[in-house]
């Protein structure tokens, strides 16, 4: 936990206030309707719908399930699983587990930064990458390791990861031109 | 003829369903009646993806890092012809890494197909329950587990039958069963095998704990960032009601019992028991104090046992084979095998099952065959993020809890990460206390704060900003932190930094003193350069240079412009003359 979030950064900054449409929960709200302790299940169900948490969505599921509103935004910034931002087209996921780090996970980080010119944790500016540290994605033999859109790359070195990620770009822009 | 593919997460990050497609293929093209299966972990990682097959006399190859192209020779020659492909088939030295293996938890694991239950009944499955449900009184099944001397396999190694009796006596109904399968240490992956391999043998090991304690319902609490073991429980859960062996009135029996799913939501501090059961009532995951222990009130304020998924992997094996035989394995006080992640500087890494008691060197070199490169074994990290380093020169500490611990890590839940000179021990520490600083839930002072000091003093000296106070500061910080927390996360925090200050303090010193990180690891305290003697000016180091900081020109060796240069390791990655070197 980092006690010092409040600095750097206010809560609106971290919370976007964007239409959604609410009735897309409907089906889960049903199943769960004024059962506190499902909160966690419905957050995660909420995420796989609108691929955040939006912060109506949040003040709905409170309603709903008769929880505060400051227990449900506690819940969802406890859990590293829980964002309450919106990710880019593809998600990558960047090993920092034990083995990953012993073999170089750190350089591939740092070469991912530079090639999307991001820090770790942001979305590049065209929407289309988010690149994120994960703690570790049980591939330890193929380490270092990185997984995007659910596809795993392993035995990386910075030089490779670079390539994945232009390998990427090229292929949307093939698929723009179409 | 039967063709089994390995789909375990690693087998299909390697790329094992491009092999099971490549087999398909090959079996519609030619036209063949081939049964394919798909089958969890065997262990051998480090030669994923694997494919076996099977001929009609029973007699079974298991080809090692197979490529869709290999698939196609595959059945050229063994399918169609019964020629196996020898020069793709495992090796004798890689037979090695099974051989000095003794499977108890994994017994099914990479051998049945996970998503059939009646492969699991084949191999003796829910044979167990039955004996429990029908011969046994719920104290005996208690005493078999006493008399097999089981213990935790999550970390601590408690006495699994002192809980199972503790959540039996105590008052209180329902009574409910947990399985931790929060698997939290980055750089373990034991419990996610043997749920994606052999699911249904913790459900077993659930039902004979629930019957042994008087439950009626079970949770797993499970990692969301293992989705290929969740969908295989949910798979195991669906076909084991359908046949009875959950729900009511199991086998007849009256005895009633059902399992349901829990998605934890990442984080590393819900692998705590109290941490854990805030979380599956949906709560922010905050350990409390203990007493009052699960056993009295968990779930609900409920009796409620937990135990490792590892742990209840193991109990159908005890109650079908009796507890002497489980316990004739192992140590005095460590009975039965432990199941390891063995990676990092390893040549072969994965899942290894090993008796209690045989020392780390074994388990290092004779079944993981030593170090990448044959560089220099420097340590082992047992234990993750609560564990520690043991160094070389203890290599032959057996594999028991209190021989473990006398070094100062501990058995954990099974990480073991093996690293060679090249690891630098401060970066190792300052890793391990920014995870578990950043995974503290905040609680207590100690453990937020102290953490997040000793963070800063280990960033420090690894910028080779390190002053001669920080060592003793670390050391009083790291005291305090053990004291001052409530539960075990806090409470173990600090012992990568002890473990290693203990052992490789001269590592702290070269860094604080000498401005040096004798593994050239510390991007602070290190310079890329080039051997002009070495250097054929091919220039691809400067061209691949992200940030242009190599200059040169033809006929001229090449140099690495210091200020400019990022330390991303491009240039000595790319070169092919082995011209760049670190300082
Ligand atoms: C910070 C922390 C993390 C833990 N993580 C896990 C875990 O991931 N899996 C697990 O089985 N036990 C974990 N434990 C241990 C559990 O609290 C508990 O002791 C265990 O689940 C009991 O099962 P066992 O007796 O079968 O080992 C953790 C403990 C602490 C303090």
């Amino acid at each position: 936990m980092d006690c010092c979030q409040c600095k750097k950064s206010g809560l609106d900054d971290r919370f976007p206030d964007e239409e959604v449409d609410l009735s897309l929960l409907d089906g889960v709200l049903e199943k769960y309707r004024g059962n506190p302790g499902s909160l966690i299940t419905v957050l995660q169900k909420a995420q796989d719908i609108y691929g955040y948490l939006p912060k109506k969505v949040l003040y709905h599921i409170g309603r709903e399930l008769r929880v505060k509103p400051a227990k449900v935004f506690g819940v969802a910034t406890f859990y590293a699983q829980f964002r309450l931002n919106p990710i880019g087209k593809h998600l990558i996921m960047v090993c920092h587990g034990t083995a990953c780090h012993v073999n170089g996970a750190e350089l591939i980080t740092s070469a991912l930064c530079d090639e999307l010119k991001i820090k770790e944790g942001e979305t590049t500016k065209d929407g289309l990458f988010t690149l994120q540290n994960v703690a570790c994605l049980g591939c330890c033999s193929l380490a270092p390791v990185m997984m995007i859109d659910g596809e795993a790359y392993g035995k990386l070195t910075p030089d490779k990861a670079r390539s994945v990620i232009r390998e990427i770009l090229k292929k949307e822009a093939e698929k723009g031109e179409v | 003829m039967k063709v089994i593919v390995g789909l375990g997460s690693c087998g299909i990050a390697a790329g094992g369903n491009r092999v099971l497609q490549a087999v398909e293929e090959e079996i519609k093209k030619r036209n063949l009646d081939v049964e394919v299966k798909k089958a969890g972990c065997i262990g051998m990682c480090y030669l994923e993806p694997l494919m076996e097959v099977v001929d009609d006399e029973g007699r079974s190859t298991m080809y090692v890092k197979v490529t869709p192209e290999m698939v196609g020779d595959i059945f050229e020659s063994h399918i169609e012809k019964g020629t196996a492909v020898e020069k793709y088939a495992l090796s004798d030295e890689d037979r090695g890494y099974l051989e000095g293996q003794h499977r108890i938890a994994l017994r099914n694991c990479g051998k049945i197909d996970p998503e059939c239950i009646d492969e699991y009944i084949g191999a003796g499955g829910y044979r167990a329950l039955e004996k429990a449900l029908k011969e046994m009184t719920p104290e005996g099944v208690i005493e078999e587990i006493k008399i097999s001397g089981l213990r935790g396999r999550g970390g601590a190694g408690f006495p699994t039958w002192f809980k199972w009796n503790a959540t039996r006596m105590a008052s209180g109904s329902p009574k409910y069963i947990v399985c931790n399968a929060d698997e939290g240490d980055p750089g373990a992956f034991m419990d996610r095998s043997v749920l994606e391999g052999d699911p249904h043998s913790v459900l077993e090991g659930m039902a004979i704990a629930a019957y042994a304690i008087g439950a009626e319902a079970g949770y797993i609490y499970v990692r969301a960032e293992y989705p290929l073991a969740i969908k295989r429980l949910e798979m195991a859960i669906a076909q084991a009601r359908e046949r009875g062996f959950l729900g009511k009135n199991i086998l007849g029996t009256g005895f009633c019992f059902d399992i349901n799913i829990k998605a934890g939501a990442g984080a590393f501090v819900c692998g705590e028991e109290t941490a854990l059961i805030a979380s599956l009532e949906g709560e922010r995951g905050m350990p409390r104090l203990k007493p009052p222990f699960p056993a009295q009130r968990g779930y609900m304020g409920k009796p409620t046992n937990i135990n490792n998924v590892e742990t209840f992997a193991n109990v159908p094996w005890i109650i079908k084979n009796g507890g002497k035989a489980f316990a004739s394995v192992g140590t005095e006080k460590s009975k039965g095998t432990k199941v390891f992640a063995l990676a990092g500087k390893v040549k072969r890494g994965g899942l290894v099952e090993v008796p209690m008691g045989i020392p780390l060197r074994d388990v290092i070199f004779k079944i993981g065959g030593g170090i990448k490169g044959d560089r220099k074994i420097k340590a082992v990290q047992l234990g993750g993020p609560s564990g520690g380093c043991v160094p070389e020169s203890l290599l032959d500490t057996p594999v028991d809890y209190e021989s473990i611990v006398k070094t100062g890590a501990i058995m954990g839940s099974g990480g073991m990460i093996v690293m060679d000179e090249t690891t630098c021990m401060v970066d190792m520490a300052r890793f391990f206390l920014d995870f578990t600083q950043k995974e503290s839930c905040g609680k207590c002072t100690h453990c937020r704060i102290g953490t997040k000091r000793m963070l800063e003093i280990l960033e420090r000296i690894c910028n080779g900003e390190g002053k001669d106070e920080d060592l003793e500061t670390l050391e009083e910080l790291a005291l305090n932190v053990k004291e001052g927390s409530l539960c075990g996360l806090g409470q173990t925090a600090p012992n990568p930094v002890l473990t290693t200050l203990k052992y490789f303090r001269h590592e702290y010193e070269a860094h604080i003193k000498d401005k040096k990180c004798p593994a050239r690891q510390c991007k602070a305290l290190i310079a890329y350069r080039i051997d002009p003697e070495k250097c054929r000016s091919c220039s691809l180091c400067a061209r691949k240079c992200p940030v242009n900081a190599i200059k040169g020109s033809k006929g001229q060796p090449y140099e690495i412009i210091q200020e400019n240069c990022t330390k991303c390791g491009t240039c000595k990655e790319v070169c092919r003359f082995g011209a760049v070197y670190v300082e």
